[in-house]
């Protein structure tokens, strides 16, 4: 099988903090061929958004990438120099952030904003910048792109600023996006329509597509691969029907069972029960196994991510659902 | 945004009637002219006559009115010490104290934003440290220890610069300036710098706490992902974001010095409108005093209208017409 176009393999990222080590990645692998949706799933503070910012070299301190590696297209990017990061980053691996009011610049028109991003990695004049502004934005289903280069981003709705957000990320074609929960600010109606699009996107251009989020339901329709991520380590991978037909983690199977599905209305959603537990203060071994029905005096070490003999799916669990007694 | 330039004009003009009779209110309390204007021994007539002749016998009200309505046509009346136009007089001082206050205001921006753009950017780097300490000092030595110190290391001891006065001038729209001689430079460079440490100081502070929390935000994250370079991200991002409180305290500056620029006039015997506030206060020369507290009231006025004209140029989420 050829190199796929990302492998993260053994990614470790502390936060090195007053209070102590934050381990909010700690081992993490995932892999992801030209073209494909890989959606990473998880509850808040699991450590999503730090591992794609990891990726990209963004992290900011107290945080380092303390070990693993990060294969893109053939380049290792952990320990790349800064300016080599730089090229690539917007221009090969783009990224899209949660809540687009905070990430526009409120003060600067949206062809402005464009302006900036493709002069960062090519030399080109405003009206040509502007055209080619104009020309995604009309890609990413905005009516009237003329005028909405010139507006700033408060005249602008909610979802036409992700939107905006979106076409920035897509102006040089990268080659992957990695999207940070780009929907959760959303109204549901509108998240429906930035999923559909950015489906419709991604099989048009070709873009690889990192979809970060904790809500499952968001990426069962969206996703090819799921990978399920809890207190900075991935504990199920596989390809999305398995994982979301079969889940074999307990946590995966939580999560899916408090995602409002087919239910009879009226019924109650299972919670998982505990939180998160904080990153200080992990128990022994398994992460999940304080919150887990099945947890058992084996689960004081940590279980390795393996599949199972001819099965597609890796889960990190010394009694996945579904073993063969 | 027309109806937002006109909404505050009104404000502007409000607020000056409001304060040209706080003005004219507060100098009538003060002492009474006719004790300074005539001799202890002058007689009940002249007395009499000269109290007719400054109209100082009229109710308060007509007083204003009578001022208020000469001020709208250019008069600001005759000072009772010199006897010639309050108007002439304050504007043969008003250069000097403005290419003053300029230089030292603009000179403190110029400089001090950049250097606290950088400490805000690398808050942990020793060069960060040393332009913040050294922020400090800015702030805690008095200026008039400063200028004199200045005096002694660059007019005295080294004998580099002149230690007062303004120096050659030329003239410039029918007014004499010092900025633009190489002797009115070198008389302009010591007060200017003595009085522009706090206001460095102050733009280092400022710029430095915007860019540190700017830097963290959102905005900048995206920016990064985009692979903008870091000197772009620092211009045309933070800068701009933080350009308001920047802005505010520009004008509140520049505002505070045209008016206030007395100490450090004092020490370098800078002929501004400063020293001659000083000497008006002492002998009571009530129409200079009055015009000149008017005319700072302008000022402030101006200036504010023109920073809160460039708030809706700088954020266009102001421009709506907000209140
Ligand atoms: N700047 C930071 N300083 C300290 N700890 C951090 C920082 N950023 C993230 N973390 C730690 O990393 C954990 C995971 O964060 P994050 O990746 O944002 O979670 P998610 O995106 O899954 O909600 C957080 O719970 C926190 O403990
Ligand atoms: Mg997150």
């Amino acid at each position: 099988m050829s190199e796929p176009l990302l492998r993260v393999s053994g990614l470790a990222t502390h936060f090195f903090t007053r209070a102590g080590v934050a381990k909010a990645v700690d081992g993490v692998d995932l892999s992801l061929a030209r073209g494909r949706i890989l959606g990473l799933v998880g509850e808040s503070g699991s450590g999503k958004s730090v591992t794609g910012f990891s990726i990209l070299g963004l992290v900011d301190a107290p945080g380092r990438i303390v070990g693993g590696s990060v294969r893109f297209d053939g380049t290792e990017l952990v320990g790349l120099d800064a300016e080599s990061l730089r090229q690539l980053r917007g221009r090969r691996i783009a990224m899209v952030f949660q809540d687009p009011m905070m990430t526009l610049n409120p003060v600067l028109t949206v062809g402005e904003q464009m302006i900036l991003a493709l002069r960062a990695h090519q030399r080109i004049g405003r009206t040509e910048a502007l055209a080619r502004g104009r020309d995604l934005l009309g890609t990413v289903g905005i009516p009237s792109p003329d005028e909405r280069l010139r507006a700033y981003p408060h005249q602008l709705s909610g979802g036409m600023r992700q939107r905006v957000a979106i076409a920035i990320a897509m102006l040089h074609r990268p080659d992957l996006i990695i999207a940070d929960e780009p929907t959760t600010a959303l109204d549901v109606s509108i998240q429906g329509q930035i999923l559909h699009e950015m489906r419709r996107l991604a099989r048009e251009t070709g873009v690889a597509l990192i979809w970060i989020t904790h809500d499952l339901a968001v990426v069962s329709n969206l996703a090819d691969d799921i990978a399920v991520m809890y207190a900075g380590r991935i504990v199920e991978s596989g390809p999305a029907r398995d994982v979301l037909d079969r889940p074999r983690h307990p946590y995966t199977r939580g999560l899916l069972d408090s995602v409002p599905g087919d239910m009879p209305p009226g019924a109650r959603l299972a919670q998982i029960p505990g939180s998160t537990p904080s990153l200080l203060h992990l128990p022994q071994g398994c992460s999940f196994r304080e919150r887990c029905a099945r947890a058992a005096t084996g689960c004081a070490t940590m279980p390795e991510l393996i599949a199972a003999p001819g099965s597609p799916v890796a889960v990190r669990c010394h009694d996945p659902i579904g073993a063969a007694p | 945004m027309l109806g937002f330039v006109i909404q505050r004009l009104l404000q502007a003009v409000l607020v000056m009637i409001a304060m040209s009779i706080l003005v004219f209110v507060g100098v009538y309390a003060i002492g009474n002219p006719i004790d300074v204007l005539l001799s202890p021994d002058a007689d009940q007539r002249i007395r009499a006559e000269t109290i007719a002749r400054y109209g100082l016998d009229r109710p308060l009200w007509e007083q204003y009115l009578v001022f208020a309505g000469r001020l709208l046509q250019g008069d600001f009346g005759r000072s009772f010490i010199f006897g010639i136009s309050v108007f002439d007089l304050v504007m043969s001082r008003l250069p000097a104290t403005l290419e003053l206050t300029l230089a030292a205001t603009l000179g403190a921006t110029l400089i001090g934003v950049p250097l606290g753009m950088y400490a805000g950017y690398r808050p942990n780097g020793a060069l960060s440290k040393g332009i913040m300490a050294a922020s400090v000092l800015g702030f805690s030595v008095p200026t008039f220890w400063i200028g004199i110190v200045l005096i002694f290391t660059f007019a005295v001891n080294l004998a580099w610069l002149p230690a007062g006065q303004r120096g050659a001038t030329a003239a410039l729209f029918g007014v004499e300036w010092s900025f633009l001689t190489v002797d009115g430079l070198r008389h302009l460079l010591l007060p200017a710098l003595n009085l522009s440490l706090f206001k460095l100081a102050l733009m280092i502070r400022l710029a430095r706490a915007g860019t540190r929390e700017v830097m963290l935000g959102e905005t900048v994250r995206f920016a990064r992902a985009a692979g903008l370079r870091e000197g772009t991200i620092l211009r045309r991002h933070v800068l701009k974001l933080i350009a308001i409180p920047l802005v505010t305290v520009f004008g509140l500056e520049l505002a505070s010095t045209l008016a206030f620029a007395v100490v450090t006039e004092t020490i370098f015997s800078w002929p501004g409108v400063g020293k001659l506030i000083i000497d008006s206060i002492s002998t009571l020369d009530r129409p200079v005093m009055v015009s000149y507290l008017v005319l700072v009231a302008f000022l402030f006025i101006t200036i504010n209208l023109i920073v809160d004209l460039s708030y809706a140029l700088l954020d266009p989420r102001i421009r709506r017409g907000r209140g």
